[in-house]
């Protein structure tokens, strides 16, 4: 009885698209902010005059903008999944869920 | 032009204590402080926090029933004030008086700090909060534990969580008592015995309802704080940046070179190694998982993550703006901020009570006062969960479902984490006096480090691999402890900065042990998984299907509620 209802999830297929799309969409997600964050750290190691060119007359270096850049983009993002899996997925969820309670 | 810092190699000293100070001090290494004068509006301040925090506390005393509303506040929480609650846990007096002291001494370096703080949340977003809400109720061990044999895995986890809290609250602990010796004039001693009885009231008596809203109250007063001394700062400057960084380019000794990134990574291994101790350092941290389980649905947990994000990645671009703003506000008044007036002395306090002597700048006495009551609240409230998550190993993990195996009723278990609450407070007072004068600042990147070896590779694994077994986890997780301890103290920071060896006799040369402790706990769950043929593996295996289900849909999971 409670394999039951198990079984019948798994051979849903809007479940197996739910997994399929969330757990991707997080894995390349996951992927950019690791390359962002160690992308960045890899140009404070390797290529610190590059961080430190001028950005146009002012005093500002190109590296300013780009670390805030990685809080805002580690921010946004996260928040861009947030938005999805709350709307997107949740509804998917509903589905399965209803189709498993039958 | 004047020239500040008179002896340049003193200068860089200094710069060298501060970002070596950054590197391994997340807690609030405020080093030796001196006591200063009792200051009154703080203690004021602190006290009327206190008393509204009791207040709640009492209020909460009166919900607390069930072991649910202890442990997770009976699931209640939503996800606005889960992000809030979580983001009051994890900016400790650390991130707030260390990386504005680190702007403050080498501008861009401190940047690069924070930033490596922020990014282990997307990580807990993408991959663990909802799976942990849909497999979890009430200790990380719930979900890691979730098909495997209870004992076993209980005892790795409570052993993972207790290792984690013991170090983190230690530095915190000694960080609290030397932070109040300089803001409040308080004796060290009585400094400790203070934070750990009031932190034991609110975890005793109102359990997670009060945990959550002293996380909640500090969380506001720390970020209004702080977006009023940037707010400030930038109106100085009629809102440019440009105009600031000119400033503090003709003010600060190191020049332009506070523009970009200077000696804060001194080799890449460590430097990816940090990267990687916070990164997975974060999802690993039995206070953090806890806060998941305290809202009613996955999508709350969603929520939360989402907010706590927000906040904590708004809250170290306040940082950043607070360095500099206490690089021109501070600088050209050595008089009233440096020892003796002189600025290669240092600042007064220290080079991390950058903040503080800012927002006397900025906001006069009284709102030093705020912020010195804040920096206060704040090390009470990160306390508190810690404590909270060691008290729930104790009863939960280790007490109802080792000892016990799980028969046991709810005020029995209750009981034990009331008890065990009493012993962490005399644990971490005892703790916290013992340690006054020894060197603590490689504590809190020691427990990233567990916690991104032991805790996070079992709990990713149990929940995402089909084929994870008990021992498989058990092994790889006791692994990556045993090695985060281990190469932590033949490193630098503990086998030269601690032990006093010769410099340069450590055997392991980094910073962080993450780079090699994460994947000896992936490669041996692995491994150990794979080789695992015995029938508790054939059970092992075959609970994945449902445990997949319940962690992707939610389909079964525990309401949390008591009620």
């Amino acid at each position: 009885m409670a394999d039951d209802w198990i079984e019948r999830v798994v051979s849903n297929p809007k479940y197996q698209e739910l997994k399929a799309k969330r757990s991707s969409f997080g894995w390349w997600l996951t992927l950019s902010e690791m390359v962002v964050y160690y992308g960045f750290i890899a140009l404070v190691a390797f290529n610190k005059p590059f961080l430190a060119t001028k950005i146009g007359s002012g005093v500002i270096t190109l590296g300013m903008p780009l670390g805030i850049g990685v809080l805002v983009y580690t921010i946004i993002i996260t928040n861009i999944y947030v938005r999805r899996a709350n709307s997107v997925y949740d509804d998917l969820t509903q589905q399965v869920v209803k189709g498993a309670l039958k | 032009m004047t020239r500040l810092f008179k002896p340049k190699s003193a200068m860089a000293l200094i710069a060298l204590m501060a970002v070596a100070a950054g590197v391994y001090a997340a807690g609030p290494d405020v080093g030796q402080a001196a006591k200063q004068p009792t200051n009154w509006t703080a203690i004021a301040m602190f006290a009327i926090f206190v008393s509204i925090t009791l207040w709640i506390t009492k209020w909460a005393a009166s919900r607390t029933k069930s072991a649910a509303d202890f442990y997770t506040a009976g699931g209640g929480i939503t996800g606005f004030q889960n992000g809030l609650a979580i983001a009051g846990d994890y900016m400790s007096a650390a991130s707030f008086l260390g990386i504005s002291g680190l702007v403050f001494a080498s501008g861009f370096d401190g940047l690069i700090y924070s930033i490596g703080w922020l990014v282990g949340w997307p990580i807990i977003t993408f991959l663990m909060a909802e799976r942990l809400r849909n497999l979890g109720k009430f200790t990380f061990a719930d979900v890691a534990g979730y098909r495997f044999d209870q004992t076993p895995i209980r005892i790795f986890a409570a052993c993972g969580s207790l290792a984690v809290v013991a170090f983190y609250m230690t530095a915190q602990m000694v960080g609290a008592g030397q932070l109040i010796k300089l803001l409040f004039g308080m004796d060290y001693l009585y400094a400790e015995i203070l934070v750990g009885s009031i932190m034991m009231i609110y975890v005793l008596f109102g359990g997670m309802t009060a945990t959550t809203w002293v996380q909640i109250i500090k969380a506001c007063m720390l970020l209004g704080g702080a977006t009023f001394m940037a707010f400030s700062v930038l109106m100085q400057f009629g809102f440019s940046p440009e105009a600031m960084f000119v400033k503090a380019i003709e003010v600060h000794s190191k020049k332009e070179a506070i523009m970009f990134p200077g000696g804060y990574i001194k080799d890449p291994v460590s430097a990816i190694s940090v990267g990687m101790a916070l990164m997975f350092g974060t999802a690993g941290l039995p206070h953090i998982l806890m806060r998941f389980f305290t809202v009613p649905s996955a999508k709350e947990a969603r929520k939360s993550v989402g907010w706590a994000t927000t906040w904590i990645g708004y809250f170290y671009i306040l940082t950043f703006i607070i360095g500099f703003g206490a690089i021109t506000n501070l600088i050209p008044n050595p008089a009233d901020y440096f020892v003796g007036g002189d600025i290669a002395k240092g600042l007064n306090g220290g080079g991390n009570m950058a903040a503080v002597h800012l927002s006397r700048a900025v906001g006069g006495s009284v709102f030093m006062g705020f912020i010195s009551a804040v920096a206060f609240a704040t090390i009470l409230a990160v306390v508190a969960g810690l404590t909270l998550s060691g008290a729930s190993a104790v009863s939960h993990d280790l007490y109802a479902s080792v000892w016990r195996h799980g028969r046991v009723d709810q005020a029995q278990e209750l009981r034990v984490s009331k008890m065990t609450t009493v012993a962490l407070g005399v644990i971490a007072v005892t703790l916290g006096i013992a340690f006054e004068k020894e060197n603590v600042a490689y504590m809190v990147m020691l427990a990233f480090v567990i916690a991104a070896s032991a805790n996070f590779p079992v709990l990713f694994m149990s929940v995402l691999w089909k084929d994870c077994t008990t021992k498989g986890a058990v092994t790889g997780g006791f692994v990556g402890l045993v090695l985060a301890i281990g190469l932590t103290v033949v490193s630098p920071a503990v086998w030269v900065a601690v032990l006093k060896h010769p410099a340069g006799s450590a055997w392991f040369p980094y910073d962080s042990a993450a780079i090699f402790s994460i994947p000896a706990a992936f490669i041996t769950i692995w491994l150990v998984s794979l080789m695992d043929r015995g029938a508790r593996a054939a059970i092992d295996r075959a609970g994945y299907p449902a445990q997949e289900v319940r962690s992707e849909t939610g389909i079964g999971s525990s309401s949390a509620s008591g009620h």
